[in-house]
């Protein structure tokens, strides 16, 4: 998606600075993401507006090449790099945004033994874009990190990750606590990692995994409205 | 999923019998050692057939359990009995499902690194330090392509915290002692900022792929 071409992002109108910013986003130049966040939000765009179509549509791009082999961890983590480039600009303005907007919060870890927190921040990431309140529990987390977080942050999902084969049974171990403590009729569950897949989800009782951080993100999205539609409902 | 590639190591003797041939298939960052090991052996040299895929899947386990099940369900009809070089290497059971299906057998434990180690071993350093780098004598020889150029480090030096920020420790399981690797091990762990641990092991459990096949020669006489 790079072009040589050396142009200034003010010259563009609003459909081709979106386009441009998610190029800009899949070619990982912080700067020009910074730069037309910026912009954007100078022309009067509200930032879930800007967060939404400019930076997590160009993430979902990237998710979707990488899902296909076009890009690699390296250019996503280039891609993550320049979109926290431009979230930079806009959590200030959205934490004091008066606009609702908040999907709740989602509290995600990397569970004990395991020390790889890539795909963890990239979903992270991913999830703030989409509008959750992110609790990063960090790596390497005990049972018991989860179930504090759950008492102290009362989130609408869980989200654990994991690299290792060696590692990924201990989801096993929290999804049985807060089955224990009566915890899993509130507190919806996500797993994911690269050795995880549907089955392990399904035989450890883990109601939804993320093949990917962009789909595990439209997942918990779809979760959440799905709850608020059915209470809306009643 | 990209096409399969195979390296054919050439260690079955040309009279040997077709329905005689095991077939040991395994990762290529073991090629030197399985070579080394089926040479020490005249009888396995005899009659096991060796294949590695990519060793470059190191970092791409997603597609050993696909390229393997390709493989076999070519091949697995030509051999007596096949036996799999890998442990689950970060394919999380799917590799055994495959390996289940054609009833063949692999090597015990998580990653090379484990099986190389011994599990109490492996168990050991990681306690000790749960942030510990390992590297083998492939990685070793092979850090400048696996890791450097494999993770995007030589393009973007930025991302260094990225991917090694919660490491803290290399521990070089070597397999053979060679000075050099030794050296640039060690260097390796000082350009990284890790301390540095070496440790022989040898091949430690990955000659229990070959267990089985002179099991079955001794079962035939």
């Amino acid at each position: 998606m790079s072009d040589e071409e050396d142009f200034d992002l003010n010259d563009l109108d609003d459909k081709e600075l979106v386009e441009q910013i998610q190029d800009d986003l899949y070619d990982g130049l912080d700067d020009e993401v910074t730069e037309g966040t910026e912009i954007l939000l100078s022309r009067g765009w509200d930032a879930n507006d800007v967060l939404g179509e400019a930076l997590v549509g160009g993430m979902k791009i990237v998710g979707v090449d990488f899902r296909d082999g076009i890009l690699f961890v390296p250019e996503v983590l280039k891609c993550a790099g320049a979109m926290k480039g431009g979230m930079s600009i806009l959590r200030p303005i959205l934490s004091e945004s008066a606009k609702d907007t908040s999907l709740g919060k989602f509290v995600i870890g990397t569970v004990k033994g395991d020390i790889h927190d890539i795909g963890k921040n990239l979903v992270g990431m991913m999830l703030e874009g989409s509008g959750f309140e992110v609790i990063d529990l960090g790596i390497n987390n005990p049972v018991e990190n989860y179930l504090e977080a759950i008492d102290e942050h009362e989130p609408v999902i869980v989200g654990m990750s994991a690299l290792l084969t060696t590692t990924m049974p201990y989801m096993g171990v929290v999804v049985e606590e807060m089955e224990k403590r009566g915890l899993r009729k509130d507190v919806h569950i996500m797993c994911g990692g690269a050795p995880l897949n549907q089955e392990f989800a399904d035989a450890i009782g883990v109601p939804a995994y993320g093949r990917d951080a962009a789909r595990s993100s439209e997942m918990a999205e779809e979760y959440v409205r799905g709850l608020r539609n059915k209470r809306e409902h009643r | 999923m990209c096409a399969v590639c195979v390296i054919n190591v050439n260690t079955v003797s040309k009279n040997n019998a077709r329905d005689n041939k095991r077939l040991v298939l395994g990762c290529g960052a073991l090629v030197y050692d399985l070579t080394r090991l089926i040479k020490q052996n005249h009888a396995l040299s005899e009659k096991v057939e060796l294949q590695c895929l990519p060793a470059r899947w190191h970092n791409e386990p997603q597609l050993i359990a696909p390229a393997v099940e390709k493989l076999l369900s070519e091949r697995a009809h030509k051999y007596k009995d096949i036996y799999i070089a890998y442990a689950d290497c970060g394919t999380g059971g799917q590799l055994d499902s495959v390996i289940e299906k054609y009833g063949a057998k692999r090597i015990g434990g998580a990653h090379c690194y484990e099986f190389f180690a011994g599990t109490e071993l492996f168990y050991k350093l990681n306690k000790q330090e749960i942030g510990t780098f390992y590297l083998t004598d492939y990685l070793v020889n092979n850090f400048e392509r696996l890791v450097i150029v494999g993770l995007g480090l030589d393009k973007h030096p930025e991302l260094f915290d990225v991917y090694f920020s919660n490491y803290k420790k290399l521990v070089y399981l070597a397999q053979t002692e060679n000075k050099q690797w030794q050296k640039d091990a060690c260097k390796y762990a000082k350009d990284f900022g890790f301390s540095y641990e070496y440790r022989f092991v040898g091949t430690g459990e990955l000659d229990t792929v070959f267990k089985g096949i002179e099991f079955n020669a001794v079962e035939a006489k």
